[in-house]
């Protein structure tokens, strides 16, 4: 606890700057991973991750040292090589593009290995530390590093905010894009660039493998929760901007810990989250919705049947019994006793002793339900010719959905009928 | 009112009862009900988007039913697979897969194999006694990657015929396809059809509906009509088909589709 | 002597990933692949912790469990999560490696796992590390022994079910009419990548398992029009990279995994350069 309060107090100029650094590398990732996972190109963050190792080796063994900017330079250029490597695959041969991809990822990297190793055994002293771009860490940024890497993922905010609506365009639908003129290639090209650079810079948090998380996890969250892109990619930048911060002080309160890591295994829980409770598309809100429904189903039935009593009877306010409502519709004694409770709390029927009767509002309900149920038997049966005794059940369902506006227009197409194929009055 | 454009038939090769099938939560066939007879060569027709792939997928059970069931020859498609054979859209596959004609063929057999055995002389000799009724015996060894769309689907049909099925479901078949082809491959499932053989195929050709088919499915979404060609193919069953004056059943099928559960007004 | 069992391991290796990764890139399954490379390792580190040792059965058992986790968990994102199948792929196993390398680093103490050995492995190493049978006499490296397993039981399993695997990669819709149960196949093959990685990790890394799952695969596919040529033709490659991967590791002085999936990367060069020359 006292960490915490410590960390966030910026008692120590150092953890402003860490905080600032991964929050910004975060940030960048996540909204460049917007635009990749919209054009489901998600893993193409893991080849330029993967990548970008031969590069910087490369950069290393031509200039001697291990200045950021000529490291970066290399690895863009290795980067960028991968892509359009990737590319030619898919375009010139019959090569799919997963294994394009993953050709591409692993070959590069294996080079990226070989040159490393190569580097390291070659007793050249200025080397050591070559290998914190494959894991990453997050706490060594300082000084020049990650000036140079701040720099790197502002340009990258700043060309995605330039040139938001182009990219938007050419990710949902490239041949519109193509159709009013938008120069794709070029357009293409700087998106490429930018993903480049975000991930050159994201490796120095998370390191090459993980780096791909950065990029898609976010993404992938932000799009349980909104379908329009501006929301996504803030939502996006939010969570990568938690992550951002969680590593900063992971890495400060345990030093030990590898923050890449960290960074992603909280990505990751926001994302399982969200792909569990996110209102709307979540897995447990949908099955929740869908177990709310069918308790409202239940509900509707009921008084579907109380109505129905009544209509045989010819008194609605009778008071019923449950071997009568048993007669006209099976339920489970379990749900009927639910079933019946919940319409009493709700004002639909009232108690007395062992019978129901209907209220004023629960005659109501029950006759719209009869109604809309009729109604649609009838459009079944003679709009769409399905037999008669096939249609009660798809009715059963169909009748919970239907809204007042269809109502009318379903009304109006079969030209408001009095009665339906089992020949029972359709009520007002 | 029962529809009298649906004509059911007794000891039917296929029969279906109050078939409802979504796609994505959302129903895209509704309350299908028909029987085809034995011997009958038969054509799914509708619009794009009806339904017809999927009708014939739920046949083969490989996709859900909401509600309803499928009998063939009175019994579930477990009881009977021997006796069923699919050939699937071309497009569904990659042709890009290193395999011979032959290769594709013999996976006819593999049914009828089981798990340890290979396919031996006799399921050869089987394989190219189909080419041969196809007209593609000389092409065996060839590369799939190298034939023209309609030698796929003479392929694609070889397949089917090495099964020696009683019922055949075929989606699609003469999409894509040269004129030749499409001759060759009808005179083969009329050959079948007059074996005692059941066919049903996915067409989308209203011209050659009536020189080809004796049995006539019209689908949209549900089931407009289904009978002998002569009685069902006519103008006004088929602007039912084709009309497209289905956006209530389109819409409700997006409400379900949702789980939405408006708030109605009291009344 | 050395370099015998260093390339006869690094063949093993490169000839169970050609086997197994021509079968996934048939079947668009590459990066499934690389996901469950990358994604066994909670369960090795884990089975590391109850067996206590490196080499142990445990670990194949904990390396299985997490490919059959990793290839459910993408499923059930995108099936019932409606998440596009790039995102579940890149989700999951970026999740279950960063698990795994918390879980190292927090017994990195006691532990001969690290982090550089996951990923690019030692395969230097094999030739000391010598499997002893009861009567005390070397058999022969140990790493050697168990991909021998392996490998056999890879090639047991293309054997048997040559026809199966055939059929569920060619025409997945054909094979469910037929009465072929899809899924069961899929899970099977993921099943032996898990394992494969596993057995290979300590020699070639979990990360460069994937260049050999799929580059000679790929490099075969693009010249051979027949699947049994292209399964031998990938071992081939498979071999050759391990060949002349030792020579060149020796000759820079580098990382033989990384030497191997180099020649690899070449041979596919070359095979491209052909393909487009035939054109």
């Amino acid at each position: 606890m006292e960490t915490l309060i410590e960390f966030f107090s910026f008692k120590y100029p150092n953890i402003k700057y860490v905080v600032f650094g991964t929050m910004l590398l975060s940030v960048s990732s996540a909204v460049v991973g917007c635009f990749t996972f919209i054009k489901k190109k998600s893993l193409v963050g893991d080849v330029i991750s993967h990548a970008v190792l031969p590069g910087i080796c490369i950069s290393f063994l031509a200039s001697g040292s291990k200045d950021p900017f000529l490291l970066i330079i290399g690895a863009f250029i290795s980067g960028w090589i991968a892509i359009i490597v990737m590319d030619a695959i898919i375009q010139n041969t019959k090569i799919k593009e997963d294994a394009a991809t993953g050709l591409s990822l692993s070959v590069f990297f294996g080079i990226g290995i070989l040159l490393m190793t190569y580097i390291q055994h070659s007793g050249n002293a200025a080397q050591s530390g070559l290998d914190t771009f494959l894991f990453g860490k997050a706490a060594a940024l300082v000084g020049k590093d990650l000036m140079a890497f701040s720099i790197i993922a502002v340009v990258v905010l700043i060309t995605v905010f330039l040139f938001y609506k182009e990219f938007k365009l050419i990710s949902f639908d490239p041949q519109f894009a193509k159709v009013i003129g938008l120069p794709i290639k070029r357009l293409e090209m700087i998106l490429t660039s930018i993903t480049v650079l975000a991930v050159v810079t994201g490796i120095q948090a998370v390191g090459v493998v993980l780096m791909a998380a950065m990029l898609i996890t976010p993404a992938a969250a932000a799009r349980f929760w909104t379908n329009r892109l501006s929301r996504m990619i803030l939502l996006a930048s939010i969570f990568g901007a938690f992550s951002g911060i969680s590593g900063a002080y992971i890495s400060y309160a345990a030093p030990s810990m590898p923050t890449g890591p960290w960074m992603v295994m909280v990505l990751s829980i926001i994302a399982l989250i969200s792909f569990f409770f996110a209102p709307g598309r979540g897995i447990v809100i949908r099955q929740w919705r869908r177990f709310s429904i069918r308790k409202q189903l239940l509900e509707e039935n009921l008084l579907k049947a109380f109505y129905r009593i009544g209509e045989n009877s010819g008194d609605h306010f009778q008071k019923v019994a449950i071997d009568d409502i048993q007669l006209i519709r099976n339920f489970s004694p379990a749900q009927l006793a639910k079933g019946l409770r919940k319409l009493r709390v709700n004002g639909y029927v009232q108690r007395n002793n062992e019978t129901w009767f209907l209220t004023g509002e629960g005659f109501e309900k029950g006759k719209r339900i009869t109604r809309l149920h009729r109604l649609w038997e009838l459009y079944l049966t003679k709009y769409l010719r399905i037999a008669p005794d096939h249609v009660h059940e798809d009715a059963d369902t169909i009748e919970h959905v239907i809204t007042p506006e269809l109502e009318a227009r379903l009304e109006k197409l079969l030209e408001y009928p009095t009665s339906d194929p089992h020949l029972s009055e359709i009520p007002k | 009112m029962t529809n009298n454009f649906i004509k059911q038939v007794e000891n039917p090769a296929l029969e279906i009862h109050d078939l409802t099938v979504s796609y994505d939560k959302k129903p895209v066939l509704w309350g299908i009900d028909l029987s085809i007879p034995q011997g009958s060569l038969c054509g799914i027709i509708g619009p794009n988007g009806a339904g017809k792939s999927t009708l014939i997928k739920a046949i083969m059970d490989l996709v859900d039913m909401n509600s309803g069931y499928v009998k063939l020859f009175d019994q579930s498609l477990d009881d009977v697979r021997k006796r069923v054979s699919y050939v699937p859209q071309r497009e569904s596959v990659d042709w890009d897969f290193p395999a011979s004609v032959l290769d594709v063929v013999l996976m006819g057999r593999y049914a009828d194999l089981g798990l340890f055995r290979n396919p031996r002389k006799a399921d050869k000799e089987a394989a190219m006694k189909a080419l041969e009724m196809v007209g593609m015996d000389k092409y065996y060894k060839r590369q799939i990657s190298q034939l023209s769309g309609g030698q796929q689907q003479r392929v694609f049909l070889a397949r089917a015929l090495t099964q020696k099925a009683d019922i055949y479901f075929l989606d699609e078949p003469f999409a894509g396809v040269d004129a030749a082809t499409e001759k060759a491959i009808f005179r083969i499932l009329q050959d079948l059809a007059g074996e005692g053989k059941t066919i049903v195929v996915v067409h989308h050709d209203l011209q050659s509906v009536e020189t080809y088919f004796e049995w006539v499915i019209l689908l949209n979404l549900r089931l407009v009509a289904s009978g002998p060609t002569k009685e069902i193919f006519t103008p006004a069953l088929l602007e039912e088909t084709y009309g497209g004056k289905l956006t209530l059943l389109t819409e409700v099928g997006e409400l379900v589709k949702e789980g939405e559960f408006k708030a109605r007004e009291k009344q | 002597m050395d370099a015998f069992w260093i390339i006869l391991t690094g063949s093993l290796v490169a000839v169970s990933c050609a086997l197994l990764g021509s079968f996934l890139i048939l079947r668009k399954m590459s990066m499934v692949g690389d996901a469950i490379s990358h994604s066994v390792l909670p369960g090795i580190v884990i089975a590391f912790f109850i067996a206590g040792s490196m080499q142990s059965i445990w670990m194949l058992v904990g390396a299985g469990i997490l490919g059959i986790l990793t290839t459910f968990l993408i499923e059930f994102f995108h099936q019932k999560g409606r998440l596009q199948t790039d995102a579940s792929i890149g989700v999951t196993f970026t999740w279950l490696f960063a698990l795994g390398v918390i879980l190292v680093t927090y017994y990195a103490g006691n532990a001969h796992i690290d982090q550089d050995c996951i990923l690019y492995g030692e395969i230097a190493y094999v030739p000391i590390d010598l499997l002893y049978n009861s009567a005390g006499d070397p058999i022969g490296p140990k790493a050697v022994v168990i991909l021998s397993v392996v490998l056999i039981l890879i090639l047991a399993f293309i054997l048997l079910f040559y026809k199966e695997l055939f059929v569920t990669t060619f025409d997945a819709a054909y094979a469910k009419a037929i009465g072929i149960s899809t899924t069961k196949w899929h899970y099977a093959l993921m099943s032996l990548v898990s394992l494969t990685t596993v057995a290979s990790f300590e020699s070639v890394g979990a990360i460069l398992v994937v260049a050999l799952l799929i580059t000679p695969a790929a490099s075969a596919y693009l010249i051979t029009n027949q699947l049994k040529t292209m399964l031998i033709l990938s071992s081939v490659f498979g071999i050759l990279s391990s060949f002349f991967g030792y020579w060149l590791s020796y000759l820079l002085d580098g990382s033989i995994a990384g030497a191997m999936v180099t020649v690899s990367g070449i041979i596919f060069a070359i095979c491209y350069v052909i393909v487009r020359q035939r054109k």
